[in-house]
C-alpha cells in the first residue's frame, strides 16, 4: 500500500509527461488527479490505521566499503502524517488546476510537474536514510523549479525559478556537509542507526575545519543549514516572494503547504540528533522566531495579494522552527499540518480573485469584490480566521490555527529558557501582525469600492465547480483540523500517536509538560493523568501534581503557562483585526497619505530590508565579476601568457635573435668564440680553487 | 581461460573498420560518403557488441587482471608466457604485449566502445569533407584509446597513451574550426611537457625494477626518494590530460575548435585517461609520494572547482562553459581518487569511498559531458553558432530537445537520481573523511554548477523566441533521438540503479586502498623514526 502511495504519483507524472501529447490535456488531468485521489485515500487509511515504524526495502542504491544506502519508504508517525498532507493537499491543487488552468496549452506539462513534485515529496518524507531524504529534497527543489519557471516566456518567472534553486543549494550545502559529518561519526546515514548511535556521542567532539567542535551541534546546525534554505527562513528567505511567478496552484501546493515546510519536518524527523544538541536547538528557535517576526514586518505593506500570503507563510513557517527548537516537535507538526490546509486554501482563494480579476495581483486594484465572489469571500475569510487563530480561550473552540499556533507560543512561552521567552515575544508580536495584514488583505480584496477597471469588472465571475468543491475539503480542515487531532498531536493521546518517531530527552522535559499545560484548560481534571502518562510511559504513578514538583521536568515554573499567556495570543489578533478596520474600512483614506510620506521604516519594510540589492552587492555581481577576472586575467593573461602563448612566443623572439646574430661575418664569429673560451677558462679556474 | 584473444579483438576491430574505409576510395562523392559512414558506425556498434561480453563474463570477486594475453613482440621469448619466468639474475627484463583489465579498467573500454558509435552519429551531416580520413582517425582513435585502458605493459601503455593524441590533433586540426590551428598547438604543447617527463620516469622505472609489467611493478617498491620524483613525473602528465588547475587552459579552446564528435571524445574518455593513470601507476606504485603529495592534488583541485566554476559563469560560448564546467568535474575526481592516499585523521584508517566516487564520477561524466557537447552539436548543426547569446526561446520550437538538455543539465548540476550525483558526493564524502576543509570548499562547487549551469538553459532554452534566425529551428530528428536518449537512459539508470558499476569496480578499489595501507604501513615500520600516527593537528 505504501509503495502505491508514494509511485502512483510517479506514474501519473511518467504518463503524462511522455504520453501527455497522445492522451490530451483532459486525459492528463484525469490520469494525474486520479492517481492521486486515490492516493490520497490510501494515505488517510495509513493514517488511521496507525501502527509503528515499518521499513520497506526497495533497492540497492550506493555501495562503497562502510557506505552502504537503500531506496526505501519508512512509514511511522511523522511519515503518515505528511503523507496525508501532501496528497491531500496535492489531489485538491490537482482538481482544483484543472480549473484554474484551463486556459493554458501546455496543461499536460503542468500536470506532470505536479506530479512528479508530489511524487519526489513523498520519497523525502519516507525516506530511511538521510541521502534518500536529500533525493527527495532535491526533486522538490527540481519541481519548484520547472513550477515556478512554468510559463517559460516570462523573463521574471525564469530569473525567480533560477533563484529558488541557487538559494536552496545553498542551503544544501549545509545539509551536504551534515550528511557526510553523519557519517563521518555514525559510518552509516540510516535514521534507525544514527538515532540509536546518538546517546553514546553525546558528549564527543571532532575537527571540523580546524576547530574541535561539538558532534551533534554541528551536525544539526548543517542539517538545519538545508532546512533554512528549504523553509525560507531569516537569511535564505528571499527565493520565496520571487517564487509567487508560477502558477497559483503551485504556490498553494508546493510554497504553501508541502515543499517548504520540509525544513520542519527534517527537524523534527531528526529530533534525536537535535536532542543531544542544546546549541543547534537555540539557533533553531532564534532563527525562527526571527523569521516569526520578520517576514511578517514585510507582509504588512506589500500589495501583491500572493506576496502578502507568500511572507505569511514565511512567518508561519518561524513558528513552526520555534516550536520544534523548544523540543516541542509534536506542536510544529500540529502547526505544519493545520498551515498546510489554510494556508493552501487561503492560496487558492487568492488563485480563484487573480482568476476572476483577469490576473491582477494588485490589491490596490481590487477592492469591492465580496458581494460578487461571496463564495470565495467566505472561503478566505475562513482561511484568515484560521491564520489568525480565532477561538474561545480556555476552550478547545476555534479554528485550526487557533488550536495549533496558540499551542506554539504557549511552549515557546513555557519553554522557561531566554531563548523561549525571545520566541515568545516575537510570537505574540507577529500574531498581532498576522492578524493585520490577513484583514487588510480581506478588506482590501473584497470591501471597500471597486479600484479596478470597468472592463475588468465586467468579467468578474465566481470560479466554476471544478475550482470551488475541492476547496471545501481545505475549509473542512481550516475549520476541524485544530480542534479534532489537538488530542493526537499534542495531547493525550500523543505519546502513544508519535510512538519513537519523535523523541524528547529527559533534560527537554518541558515538552512533556507542555502537553499537560495546554490540556490542563480544555479538559479539567483529566491533566495529571496525561501528564503522568506523557512521560513517555515511564511514570504509571498518577499522583495529581507529580508534573509540578518534578522539578526536573518542570524546571521550577508553573505546570501551566499563567493565564495572560493564553490570552495574549487572542488580544493582539483582535487587536490586529480593529487597527486593519480602522485603516481600512473607516479611513481607507490614510493608508495611501502613509505610503506617499516615504517614511523610512515604510520603505525599509516596504522593499523587504533590502536582502536583495543586498546580496546582489555582495554575492552576485563580485562571483560575475570574478568570473571574468579569472577568465581574463587569470587564465588569459597568466596562464597563457606564461605558459604556451609565452612559450612559443620567447621561442619566436630568441629564434629572430640567432638568425640576426647570424651576421655572416668571421670577425663576429670569432670574437664570439673568444668570449666563450674565456668564460669557459674562468668557470674551470674557479672549480680548481 | 578461452583462447579468444578478447582484449585484441576488441582493440583492433576498429582497424579492421579503417582497412575496409581504404578499400573505399578517398573522394568525396555521395556514394562513398555513405558508404563509409556506414562501415565505420557498423564497426563500432559490433566493437561495442564484441565489448560487452567482457562485461557478462566478468569475474566480480576478484582484483587480479583478466583476459589476460600476454606474448612476445619484442624478442623477449620465454619471459612472455602468461606465468612467464623472470630473469631472477636481476637482468633487465623485456617489453611483453600484455593485455588485460580488472575492475577499474574494464569500465572504461564500455565506456569507450559505447560512446563511439554516437560519435560517428554525431558526424553524420556535420562533416562533409575528407569523410573517409576523418572516419579512419575515428577508429584509429578507438583503438588507441581501449588500448591505454587494457595494456599491461609500460611500453604498450605509452604507444596507446600518446599515440592517441596524434589523431586527436588531426580531428581538430583538419576538421576544427576558425582558430583550430591554435587551439591544436597549444594541446600538443601542454602534452608533449608532460609525455617527456612521464617517459622519462618510465625508463627510471624499467631501470629500478628491471622489468616494464605493470602487474610486477604494482608489485614493487620503488624506494621513497625515487618515487618522489617518478611521482611528480606522471603527475606532470596526467595532470595535464585530466586537466588540472592551471594547466587546463588548452582543454577550452580545443573543446571550441574541435568538432562535436571530437569534442564528445575529448570529454568523454581523453580526460579519463588522466584520471585513470592516477589510479592505475601514481597510487598504487608511489604509494609514499602520493601521502605526500596528497595535500598539493587536493589544492589543485578545488581550486579547479571554484576557480573554473566561476569562469565558466562569464562565458560567452556554450562549449567553453561545458568545458570549464568539465575541468571542475575532473576536479572532484582528483580530490576523490587522492582522498585514498592518506589515512583519516581520527582512526588513521584508508577510506575508499572517495576512490570509488572518483572511477563514477568519471564514467558518469563521461556519457553527461559527452551528451552535453551533443547538445550543443545540435543546435550548432543547425544555427552554426555557439554563442549563447544567439538563442533563447528554443523550447518553444524544439521540446524535445528542450528535455533532454534539461536532464543533462541537472545530471551535471548533480542532481540526486542523475549519476552525477553518485559520484560527486561519493568523492566528497571520501574527502571530507580525510579533510573538512577540502571537503567545505569543494561543496560550494554545488552552489556554483547550479549557477552556471541554469544560467546557460535559460539562455538557450527558456524565454520567448524572438530571434528571427531561429523561427524555423527544427526539433530533434530521429537520427539526433537515437543519439541522445541512450545517453538519458544510461544517466538515469546509473543514478537510480548504479550497482552494476559498483558491483564491478568495488573488489578492485577495496583491494587498491589495502595495498595502499598495507605499503603504507610497512614503509612506516622501516622508518619507525618517522612515526608519530596519526597527524591530529594538521588534518581534520
Amino acid at each position: 500500500m505504501y509503495s502505491a502511495i508514494v509511485f502512483l504519483p510517479l506514474a501519473g507524472a511518467i504518463i503524462a509527461g511522455f504520453f501527455g501529447r497522445a492522451l490530451g490535456p483532459r486525459g492528463s488531468e484525469v490520469v494525474t488527479s486520479g492517481f492521486l485521489i486515490i492516493s490520497a485515500i490510501l494515505a488517510c487509511i495509513a493514517f488511521t490505521q496507525g501502527g509503528g515504524t515499518q521499513v520497506v526495502t526497495v533497492l540497492p542504491w550506493m555501495e562503497s566499503g562502510s557506505f552502504a544506502v537503500d531506496w526505501s519508504l519508512r512509514i511511522d508517525a511523522l511519515t503518515r502524517v505528511m503523507l496525508v498532507v501532501v496528497t491531500v493537499v496535492s489531489s485538491v491543487v490537482h482538481v482544483y488546476s484543472i480549473g484554474y488552468m484551463s486556459h493554458d496549452p501546455h496543461r499536460p506539462r503542468f500536470f506532470a510537474y505536479l506530479s512528479l513534485f508530489t511524487f519526489a515529496m513523498l520519497m523525502l518524507v519516507t525516506a530511511d536514510n538521510f541521502l534518500q531524504l536529500f533525493f527527495g529534497w532535491e526533486g522538490v527543489g527540481l519541481a519548484s523549479y520547472l513550477l515556478i519557471g512554468f510559463w517559460y516566456k516570462k523573463p521574471s518567472a525564469n530569473a525567480a525559478a533560477i533563484k529558488a534553486f541557487i538559494v536552496n543549494r545553498v542551503g544544501d550545502f549545509g545539509f551536504a556537509l551534515g550528511i557526510m559529518a553523519t557519517f563521518f561519526v555514525f559510518d552509516t546515514v540510516d535514521f534507525t542507526s544514527v538515532f540509536q548511535a546518538v546517546p553514546s556521542k553525546a558528549d564527543d567532539t571532532f575537527f571540523f575545519l580546524g576547530f574541535e567542535v561539538h558532534v551533534m551541534t554541528t551536525i544539526c546546525l548543517l542539517l538545519f543549514m538545508g532546512a533554512m534554505g528549504k523553509s525560507a527562513q531569516f537569511f535564505l528567505h528571499t527565493w520565496l516572494p520571487d517564487a509567487m511567478e508560477g502558477p497559483t496552484p503551485v504556490s498553494a501546493l508546493i510554497h504553501a503547504a508541502t515543499m517548504v515546510t520540509a525544513g520542519v519536518f527534517l527537524v523534527c524527523r531528526c529530533s534525536p540528533m537535535f536532542e543531544y544538541a542544546p546549541g543547534a536547538l537555540a539557533v533553531v528557535t532564534v532563527i525562527g522566531a526571527t523569521t516569526a517576526f520578520f517576514a511578517a514586518t514585510i507582509g504588512l505593506f506589500q500589495n501583491d495579494i500572493k506576496r502578502v500570503i507568500a511572507y505569511s507563510t514565511c512567518s508561519q513557517l518561524g513558528y513552526m522552527f520555534f516550536a520544534a527548537g523548544v523540543s516541542a516537535y509534536g506542536a510544529a507538526m500540529f502547526h505544519l499540518f493545520t498551515h498546510a490546509f489554510f494556508k493552501a486554501l487561503l492560496f487558492l482563494g487568492a488563485g480563484s480573485v487573480i482568476h476572476a480579476m483577469s490576473d491582477e495581483q494588485d490589491m490596490r486594484k481590487m477592492g469591492g469584490l465580496q458581494t460578487m465572489l461571496p463564495i470565495t469571500w467566505s472561503f478566505m475569510v475562513v482561511g484568515t480566521l484560521a491564520l489568525t487563530g480565532v477561538g474561545i480561550p480556555f476552550t478547545s473552540i476555534g479554528f485550526a490555527g487557533f488550536a495549533s499556533k496558540d499551542a506554539v507560543i504557549e511552549l515557546a512561552y513555557a519553554a522557561g529558557t531566554s531563548v523561549g521567552m525571545y520566541a515568545f515575544v516575537m510570537g505574540v508580536v507577529a500574531a498581532l501582525m498576522t492578524s493585520f495584514y490577513s484583514w487588510r488583505l480581506i478588506f482590501m480584496t473584497f470591501h471597500g469600492p471597486h479600484r479596478a477597471s470597468n472592463e475588468v469588472i465586467k468579467k468578474v465571475h465566481e470560479s466554476g465547480n471544478v475550482m470551488l468543491i475541492p476547496l471545501v475539503v481545505l475549509v473542512a480542515g481550516s475549520i476541524v483540523a485544530g480542534a479534532f487531532f489537538k488530542d493526537f498531536f499534542i495531547g493525550s493521546k500523543s505519546d502513544s500517536f508519535w510512538g519513537e518517531a519523535i523523541y524528547v530527552a529527559d533534560h527537554g522535559a518541558h515538552a512533556k509538560y507542555d502537553h499537560a499545560a495546554i490540556d490542563h484548560d480544555a479538559h479539567g481534571s483529566d491533566t495529571a493523568e496525561h501528564a503522568a502518562a506523557d512521560e513517555h510511559g515511564t511514570a504509571v504513578d498518577t499522583h495529581t501534581d507529580s508534573h509540578a514538583e518534578d522539578a526536573g521536568h518542570g524546571g521550577g515554573h508553573g505546570h501551566h503557562p499563567p493565564d495572560w499567556v493564553v490570552l495574549m495570543p487572542v488580544l493582539v489578533t483582535v487587536l490586529g483585526f480593529a487597527i486593519a478596520w480602522y485603516f481600512y474600512i473607516s479611513r481607507p483614506d490614510l493608508p495611501p497619505k502613509i505610503a506617499a510620506r516615504r517614511n523610512p521604516i515604510y520603505l525599509f519594510l516596504y522593499n523587504k530590508w533590502y536582502f536583495d540589492e543586498l546580496y546582489d552587492f555582495i554575492f552576485v555581481r563580485p562571483a560575475r565579476w570574478l568570473g571574468r577576472m579569472l577568465w581574463k586575467q587569470g587564465d588569459g593573461w597568466f596562464i597563457d601568457g606564461f605558459g604556451p602563448d609565452g612559450v612559443s612566443a620567447r621561442v619566436l623572439d630568441t629564434t629572430k635573435r640567432v638568425i640576426q646574430l647570424q651576421t655572416g661575418y668571421i670577425y663576429h664569429y670569432a670574437f664570439a668564440m673568444l668570449i666563450g673560451v674565456a668564460i669557459l677558462t674562468t668557470v674551470f679556474a674557479v672549480r680548481a680553487f | 581461460m578461452d583462447t579468444v584473444p578478447w582484449l585484441s579483438l576488441i582493440t583492433f576491430l576498429p582497424l579492421v573498420g579503417v582497412l575496409l574505409i581504404a578499400t573505399l576510395g578517398s573522394d568525396d562523392s555521395e556514394i562513398i560518403k555513405r558508404n563509409v559512414r556506414n562501415v565505420a558506425l557498423f564497426t563500432t556498434i559490433a566493437t561495442f557488441i564484441v565489448s560487452l561480453f567482457i562485461w557478462v563474463n566478468f569475474d566480480y570477486t576478484t582484483a587480479e587482471f583478466q583476459f589476460v594475453e600476454k606474448f612476445d613482440w619484442l624478442g623477449a621469448g620465454g619471459q612472455c608466457s602468461v606465468d612467464g619466468a623472470v630473469p631472477s639474475d636481476g637482468s633487465l627484463q623485456l617489453p611483453c604485449y600484455h593485455m588485460g583489465v580488472d575492475g577499474i579498467s574494464m569500465l572504461f573500454v564500455i565506456l569507450t566502445t559505447f560512446l563511439m558509435p554516437f560519435c560517428i552519429l554525431a558526424s553524420w551531416n556535420a562533416i562533409n569533407e575528407r569523410v573517409s580520413q576523418y572516419m579512419m582517425a575515428f577508429l584509429v582513435l578507438e583503438t588507441l584509446m581501449i588500448g591505454v585502458f587494457c595494456a599491461l605493459d609500460l611500453v604498450l601503455f605509452y604507444v596507446f597513451f600518446e599515440g592517441g593524441l596524434i589523431p586527436m590533433f588531426l580531428i581538430i586540426g583538419i576538421w576544427g574550426g576558425a582558430r583550430r590551428i591554435y587551439a591544436t598547438f597549444k594541446f600538443f604543447l601542454y602534452t608533449l611537457l608532460g609525455s617527456v617527463l612521464m617517459l622519462l620516469a618510465m625508463m627510471a622505472m624499467y631501470w629500478n625494477a628491471g622489468t616494464t609489467d605493470i602487474p610486477t611493478l604494482l608489485a614493487h617498491d620503488f624506494p621513497a626518494s625515487m618515487q618522489t620524483w617518478l611521482w611528480l613525473a606522471f603527475f606532470a602528465s596526467f595532470a595535464v590530460k585530466m586537466p588540472m588547475w592551471p594547466v587546463h587552459t588548452w582543454l577550452p579552446d580545443a573543446h571550441v575548435e574541435a568538432p562535436t564528435a571530437g569534442s564528445v571524445i575529448l570529454a568523454g574518455i581523453l580526460l579519463k585517461m588522466g584520471g585513470y593513470g592516477f589510479i592505475r601507476f601514481s597510487l598504487p606504485m608511489f604509494p609514499v609520494a602520493s601521502e605526500v603529495f596528497a595535500p598539493l592534488v587536493f589544492t589543485l583541485s578545488v581550486v579547479a572547482i571554484i576557480y573554473t566554476s566561476l569562469v565558466a559563469l562569464a562565458q560567452e560560448d556554450m562549449k567553453k562553459l561545458i568545458a570549464y564546467s568539465s575541468v571542475a568535474h575532473m576536479g572532484f575526481v582528483t580530490m576523490g581518487i587522492f582522498s585514498a592516499a592518506v589515512p583519516r585523521p581520527d582512526t588513521g584508517a584508508y577510506v575508499v569511498q572517495g576512490l570509488q566516487g572518483g572511477i563514477i564520477q568519471m564514467l558518469s561524466h563521461g556519457f553527461i559531458s559527452g551528451a552535453l557537447f551533443l547538445c550543443v552539436g545540435v543546435i550548432y548543426d543547425r544555427m552554426h553558432t555557439r554563442e549563447i547569446a544567439a538563442y533563447g526561446g528554443l523550447v518553444n520550437r524544439m521540446p524535445i530537445y528542450a528535455f533532454a538538455f534539461m536532464v543533462f543539465t541537472m545530471a551535471n548540476v548533480g542532481l540526486p537520481g542523475t549519476s552525477g550525483f553518485v559520484g560527486e558526493f561519493l568523492t566528497l564524502l571520501g574527502a571530507y573523511q580525510v579533510n573538512t576543509w577540502v571537503a567545505f570548499f569543494a561543496t560550494t562547487g554545488v552552489i556554483l554548477s547550479a549557477a552556471y549551469a541554469l544560467w546557460l538553459y535559460r539562455q538557450v532554452v527558456f524565454g520567448e523566441l524572438q530571434k528571427e534566425s531561429l523561427k524555423q529551428i527544427a526539433d530533434l530528428s530521429p537520427r539526433e533521438i537515437a543519439v541522445l536518449a541512450p545517453l538519458i537512459i544510461a544517466t538515469l539508470f546509473f543514478g537510480i540503479y548504479p550497482k552494476p558499476l559498483f558491483d564491478v569496480t568495488k573488489v578492485s578499489v577495496d583491494n587498491l586502498v589495502e595495498e595502499h595501507q598495507s605499503s603504507m604501513a610497512s614503509y612506516h615500520s622501516a622508518n619507525s623514526v618517522a612515526v608519530v600516527g596519526p597527524d591530529q593537528t594538521e588534518g581534520n
